[in-house]
């Protein structure tokens, strides 16, 4: 069981906290930026959506977490598997197809498990993940063992009938599920605002009697907080919340696509502007949680762990194709 | 022996493994208090309370993908549909996601989820209340899928698909419902998935019928009997996995091959069986293989309608004496 963090209020504990969060986000954005690379190299045979500019939502929730904890995710997962404790070596693998891979090749980017550690499958299909984390939930409840289910979704997920069956159903049973809506503006290149009849994604929990959080989704400590206090609601019986995180992708939905015609380079830059990774340097060094020094160190750390990633993920054997039909039943 | 309901049977079953297994849990609506509309349930509420007989809002989808998700986090959800028709809104619960994964999990997840309902034509319940579907199950890989015909046999099955990793489908025809039956005092009972009955040994024709149709064949084959034709008739029990062995060696020794399935002919079991019989046993036959099927219609409502829909004894009687004389 991974350690459990309670929030601290001391300077040294916040110090250590952050110094936590920020190489949780560092994983993510370096493993991002490699995949990127791959896909350029032609490495990544199918999809690759990746987590840059919304980092800090992973981070912040999945600090509340141990393994036991089951969290399912949706086709933007890198980040959510990163942070359950996925290593970046099995990811990468993953993704280049090899049986090293934690789905053992059998995924890809959108098709992650590792039920081991409670990441419980990212997923192609928008909205499944919302009724499975209530179903984790239901499970957690009968078993009385205090864990939580939760789901990562889009602001397009918002808008499908999934997200309001799951609500209501976590809300009628009082189910330990939180919610979390990474709310980036776009389902795909279809903005929320032309999509749905009410952008307050936060305010639908009401719909459900539900408690609703909107935060900054590029503030981690703003995610965190409300992740925590929700995480600890949940496991004390007090039922479901919905998080409404709102943010943006930098990088286009998917590698290799076109990303212009729905959104203004403008409007990319002043996100960037806003880069999670940015503003929580920013405060670390303003609340002497890290030094320059310290802050590089733990980048050039990350580096080189990713760097053995890629090495570990190209090294690794193709699956064998005498597999391809194992594990459609359980015997 | 004791003689009990088909629906009977099968709630004694559910009953034994829910007082063996505290992770097991249904949801339906109005399988709670109300002990479901067929009587599914009624009882269990007051030993086992609400959560383990779980009242759901109509959200077919929500409480599908709730216990595929459910399934894989420690507990056994049954989901009791009612009539199978409902459903149809959760099927990319169902495809996507519970048939998928194990597979997709590289085994380390399992998806004990068993989804039962009501299928089948009668009783003028028209076309929302009427459907089959379970060649949309069967195509699919991850499914197992279960057609009982009896009322011991419903219950052994039922067991065995509780105890499943697998996600299950279990089908009851609605006009099996209050059929009755023998059925033995016995806890263990449970029946193999992929294992065929032959009902009644015979010569020279083989019939494979499901569910509503097994007794109403076996009761024209001792007709036909006095007619000088020896029907041989095989009740696969499950769809999915499928017994081919036994029906490809009674064709083996009859020559002759009817398939009798009350739902649509394209892409169905009929189908399979067919093209399975002439993949590998082609020089078996004597005679083409032959297929009663219902219509490829909705159902409709006035029964005069509705009985030229489905195949009647009639038409099976008559195909049979069809075939035999081929």
């Amino acid at each position: 069981m991974a350690k459990k963090r309670k929030p601290t209020r001391s300077r040294k504990g916040a110090a250590a906290r952050d110094r936590e969060l920020w190489r949780q986000m560092l994983v993510i954005r370096r493993c991002e930026e490699q995949l990127a690379r791959s896909h350029q190299a032609g490495l990544i045979h199918g999809a690759c959506h990746t987590y840059v500019g919304e980092e800090a939502i992973a981070t912040g929730v999945c600090a509340h977490l141990d393994q036991r904890d089951a969290v399912f995710s949706t086709h933007r997962g890198h980040g959510h598997a990163l942070a359950k404790g996925v290593p970046p070596r099995e990811l990468i693998a993953e993704l280049f197809g090899k049986s090293t891979g934690c789905s053992d090749g059998r995924g890809g980017s959108m098709h992650l498990f590792s039920p081991e550690v409670g990441m419980m499958g990212t997923s192609g299909i928008v909205g499944p993940c919302i009724l499975q984390a209530a179903g984790a939930g239901y499970s957690f409840k009968l078993l009385k063992n205090k864990q939580v289910g939760v789901a990562f979704f889009g602001d397009g997920a918002v808008n499908n009938g999934a997200f309001h069956e799951g609500l209501n159903l976590a809300a009628i049973f009082k189910l330990p599920t939180l919610f979390v809506c990474e709310n980036n503006q776009f389902a795909t290149e279809v903005p929320f605002e032309y999509a749905t009849g009410n952008t307050d994604v936060a305010q639908k929990a009401t719909a459900y009697n539900i408690p609703g959080v909107a935060v900054d989704g590029n503030d981690v400590l703003a995610v965190h907080e409300a992740a925590g206090a929700a995480i600890a609601r949940a496991r004390k019986g007090g039922g479901p919340t919905l998080i409404e995180c709102k943010t943006y992708r930098t990088r286009p939905h998917a590698e290799g696509m076109r990303d212009t015609g729905y959104r203004t380079r403008e409007q990319i830059q002043a996100w960037v502007e806003r880069d999670p990774l940015k503003l929580f340097r920013q405060h670390m060094l303003a609340a002497g949680s890290a030094s320059e020094e310290e802050i590089e160190a733990v980048d050039a750390e990350v580096k080189a762990e990713i760097a053995e990633a890629v090495e570990f993920a190209t090294d690794s054997p193709w699956p064998d194709p005498a597999t391809v039909a194992d594990h459609i039943f359980s015997e | 022996m004791r003689e009990m309901t088909f629906v009977d049977a099968v709630r004694e079953g559910l009953a034994e493994e829910m007082a063996a297994d505290p992770t097991i849990f249904v949801v339906g609506e109005g399988a709670g208090v109300r002990g479901g509309n067929f009587n599914t349930t009624l009882g269990l509420f007051d030993i086992h309370g609400p959560e383990r007989l779980v009242d759901v809002p109509i959200s077919e989808r929500g409480f599908v993908g709730m216990c595929a998700g459910a399934a894989m986090t420690g507990t056994r959800p049954i989901v009791d549909f009612m009539f199978t028709d409902f459903i149809l809104d959760s099927i990319g619960e169902m495809v996507n996601q519970a048939a998928k994964m194990q597979y997709m999990s590289s085994g380390r997840l399992k998806m004990p989820l068993v989804l039962r309902g009501c299928v089948g034509v009668g009783g003028s319940a028209a076309t929302h209340h009427s459907g089959n579907y379970y060649p949309f199950f069967t195509h699919q890989p991850g499914f197992r899928v279960v057609y009982p015909s009896n009322p011991a046999e419903a219950k052994g099955l039922f067991k065995t698909s509780i105890r499943s990793d697998d996600p299950v489908l279990f089908l009851e025809h609605r006009l099996l419902l209050g059929a009755r039956g023998p059925v033995p005092e016995d806890e263990d009972l449970t029946i193999p998935f992929g294992e065929a009955r032959i009902v009644r040994e015979g010569d020279d024709i083989t019939v494979v019928a499901l569910a509503v149709h097994v007794d109403r064949t076996a009761a024209i084959a001792e007709q036909l009997q006095g007619e000088g034709i020896s029907v041989e008739l095989i009740d696969p029990r499950t769809l999915a996995p499928l017994d081919m062995d036994t029906i490809l060696a009674s064709v083996a020794r009859t020559g002759r091959l009817l398939i009798v399935d009350e739902t649509y002919a394209p892409g169905s079991i009929g189908a399979d069986i067919a093209a399975a019989v002439a993949d590998v046993a082609f020089d078996d036959l004597d005679a083409p293989i032959r297929r009663v099927n219902g219509l490829h219609t909705p159902i409709p409502y006035s029964p005069p309608l509705e009985t030229a829909a489905v195949p009647q004894d009639g038409d099976i009687a008559t195909a049979i004496r069809d075939l035999a004389a081929e």
